[in-house]
């Protein structure tokens, strides 16, 4: 039988705002089957987004669900995640909203550790406001500020994290479906601040400017530039220019917590006072 | 009776409201309130954390509301700025929090460790769009612990963050102060759906135009946006229905004045000049208003405590009765506008602006009344 998404979702908000052929879809379809997954109480799960396309998908997840500012989802989160420790907090972003506007957001909350999911939806792209270029837009790829290629060099997302902290660090392109449900699982499961790049697509913004505008062949293109990690092990650093890394990348449990070190604190604090 | 500067009484009151949750980013001249709350907090079982920035405080602050928290945030003139944009969030999704700003001279960087009240008309107007917005301008220190609680009270009343405009004088001033009883204080708690989930509409009207908040994990599971939304909370650009929600929010504040205005008036009944003033500038004000009567002069005083919404009746009602309405503030001239606005041609309305970081003394209003008198 076909897997039943609807227990996640908000069918009386379908459909959906995204256009026919963008990633974002796969991206949702795999969070929702880690939830299944985990069999999280969907009462006990705040689902996070800042603004953008993929920052839509809140809106149509039947949970508790927070469609904040462009670039702060993160910090609403942690407020959350410190308000109830005890409950599930997931954020969901694009490229531009989680490592541009908030970048500043996604090295503090990996150096502290917190028990948060982050989950990119890394199109190259910001879709929302018309293909704009991003810190994660390629080398030479064309963007509607970027008409002669882009000139900056590209984040790589995952290793950005890693080196901020986090303890969890997972990526898969949408060509795998079943690995990215996998790590999002894994990483919601994960005890700290855990970050999935799901390496995506945008055919509207980002295809068509490139002469990707078909979505299967985007996703292709997608996919042949992804290395897995133990392929890339075995090569040159001039091979893997302009691929990625993919597949679980860092998973630790032995950096303490942020919310069970407060806590901590706490029960000092009230004793004290007793 | 205990010692306590006006920061550190902001933190004990908050924690006597029902604070548990504090985030914030050190900024000259509140940065005792974070420390405070740090301190405090944990003692009560509530958390702090210091942000990476003003803008992640003030989202971790509406993320910990919504979470069921009390929540507060502080910071001076730049952070006020950068906080504007989830403050307009804040009362957009209608979540209760309180965001003290000790008012600093700018603009930018400007005066950091002297006193100011130029950010008044931020305080009302600093977010982009219409919207309601509650502002508290306590004078001394026992009122700095009343009108914190009361912010808090507020807050959950109306589902609406609220400010707390302090100046650097009276956050820095340390007095001796009573402090009331803690079952002597009035405590506030966000009204909750008594509906099923299936029929709660977070955003929908109600007889006081205030709708029930649930918390989050609570078993409602509904959806909070910045964008226009619809009873239900879920995104819309139908205009009868964005228009609706809007005017509802006003509705909230403006129908309500009478519990939410507080001012203190002295000597008003039968003065010709009046003196309007808040913060620790109403101090000045107090004192100038008792020496003017010593001598003989009709001078009264009306001291706003809440002075977003103004309270534009009773201004008026002065207007008509007095000839002149001085208004003494640290700024080049903000809430000056506001009573020229509201006694159109019933009363000369005169400021006495200064900026520079040096705070009006009594006497400087004193010989502007004789002047006018
Ligand atoms: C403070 C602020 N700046 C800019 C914007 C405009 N804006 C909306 S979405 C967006 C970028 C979206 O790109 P991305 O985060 O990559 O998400 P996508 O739409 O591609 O999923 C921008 C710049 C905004 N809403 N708020
Ligand atoms: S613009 Fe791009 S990212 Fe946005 S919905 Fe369309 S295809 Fe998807």
């Amino acid at each position: 039988m076909a897997f039943n998404y609807d227990e996640y979702v908000r069918t009386e908000t379908i459909p959906h705002m995204w256009c026919p052929g963008c990633g974002i879809g796969i991206v949702m379809k795999a969070i929702i089957r880690a939830f299944t997954a985990l069999q999280w109480d969907k009462n006990d799960i705040a689902f996070v987004s800042g603004i953008g396309c993929t920052s839509r998908m809140p809106g149509y997840m039947d949970m508790n669900t927070l469609h904040t500012t462009h670039g702060r989802a993160l910090a609403f989160a942690t407020g959350i995640k410190l308000a109830h420790p005890e409950k599930h907090v997931v954020v969901v972003g694009g490229d531009g909203d989680a490592t541009a506007i908030g970048g500043n957001h996604l090295i503090h909350a990996a150096r502290r550790n917190i028990d948060i999911t982050l989950i990119i939806n890394d199109n190259n792209i910001y879709g929302m406001t018309g293909g704009q270029y991003s810190p994660t837009t390629p080398a030479h790829m064309i963007a509607s500020t970027a008409p002669y290629g882009m000139v900056e060099p590209n984040f790589d997302i995952a290793r950005l994290a890693m080196g901020a902290g986090a303890t969890y660090v997972a990526r898969e392109t949408i060509a795998k479906g079943i690995m990215l449900e996998k790590y999002i699982r894994t990483g919601m499961a994960h005890k700290g601040f855990s970050v999935i790049v799901a390496e995506s697509t945008c055919p509207i913004q980002f295809g068509r400017r490139n002469r990707l505008a078909d979505p299967v062949e985007l996703m292709h293109w997608v996919r042949d530039h992804g290395v897995p990690k133990t392929k890339a092990a075995k090569m040159e650093p001039d091979e893997l220019q302009g691929k990625f890394v993919t597949g679980e990348l860092v998973r630790d449990d032995s950096r303490p917590e942020f919310t069970e070190v407060y806590q901590q604190i706490i029960d000092q604090a009230m004793k004290k006072g007793d | 009776m205990k010692l306590y500067s006006g920061n550190e009484m902001v933190a004990e009151a908050a924690i006597a409201a029902g604070c548990r949750f504090f985030a914030g980013y050190p900024i000259t001249p509140s940065s005792e309130i974070a420390e405070r709350m740090s301190k405090l907090l944990p003692e009560v079982g509530g958390r702090f954390i210091q942000m990476e920035d003003e803008l992640a405080s003030m989202a971790a602050i509406i993320g910990g509301s919504l979470a069921g928290r009390k929540s507060m945030t502080a910071t001076s003139g730049p952070g006020f700025s950068l906080k504007q944009e989830n403050l307009g969030f804040a009362t957009i999704a209608e979540v209760p929090c309180v965001i003290v700003n000790v008012m600093r001279g700018g603009p930018s960087t400007g005066l950091p460790t002297a006193p100011s009240q130029s950010d008044v008309m931020q305080a009302r107007w600093g977010t982009h769009g219409d919207h309601p917005i509650i502002a508290l301008t306590p004078s001394y220190m026992r009122e700095i612990f009343d009108e914190t609680v009361r912010a808090f009270n507020l807050a959950e009343k109306y589902r609406t963050p609220v400010i707390l405009l302090l100046d650097e004088v009276i956050a820095h001033l340390h007095e001796g102060v009573a402090l009331p009883d803690p079952d002597e204080i009035e405590i506030v708690d966000r009204k909750k759906p008594t509906v099923p989930p299936e029929e709660y509409e977070p955003f929908a009207d109600t007889e006081d135009h205030v709708p029930p908040m649930a918390n989050f994990f609570e078993g409602y599971r509904y959806h909070v946006t910045g964008l226009s939304h619809n009873q239900k909370g879920l995104p819309t650009t139908d205009f009868e229905v964005v228009h609706a929600i809007q005017v509802r929010r006003q509705k909230k504040i403006d129908e309500h004045l009478e519990d939410i205005l507080k001012w203190e008036e002295i000597d008003m009944d039968d003065a010709e000049i009046a003196v309007l003033a808040y913060g620790s500038i109403g101090r000045s004000a107090t004192d100038a208003v008792r020496e003017l009567r010593n001598e003989g002069l009709k001078v009264g005083l009306f001291r706003p405590l809440t002075i977003w919404p103004f309270p534009e009746q009773r201004v008026a009602e002065i207007a008509k009765q007095v000839k002149t309405i001085i208004v003494p503030e640290m700024n080049l001239g903000q809430i000056v506008l506001e009573v020229e606005r509201i006694a159109k041609s019933d009363a000369r309305v005169i400021g006495i602006n200064q900026v520079g970081g040096v705070m009006i003394r009594p006497r400087e209003i004193v010989s502007r009344v004789k002047e006018v008198a």
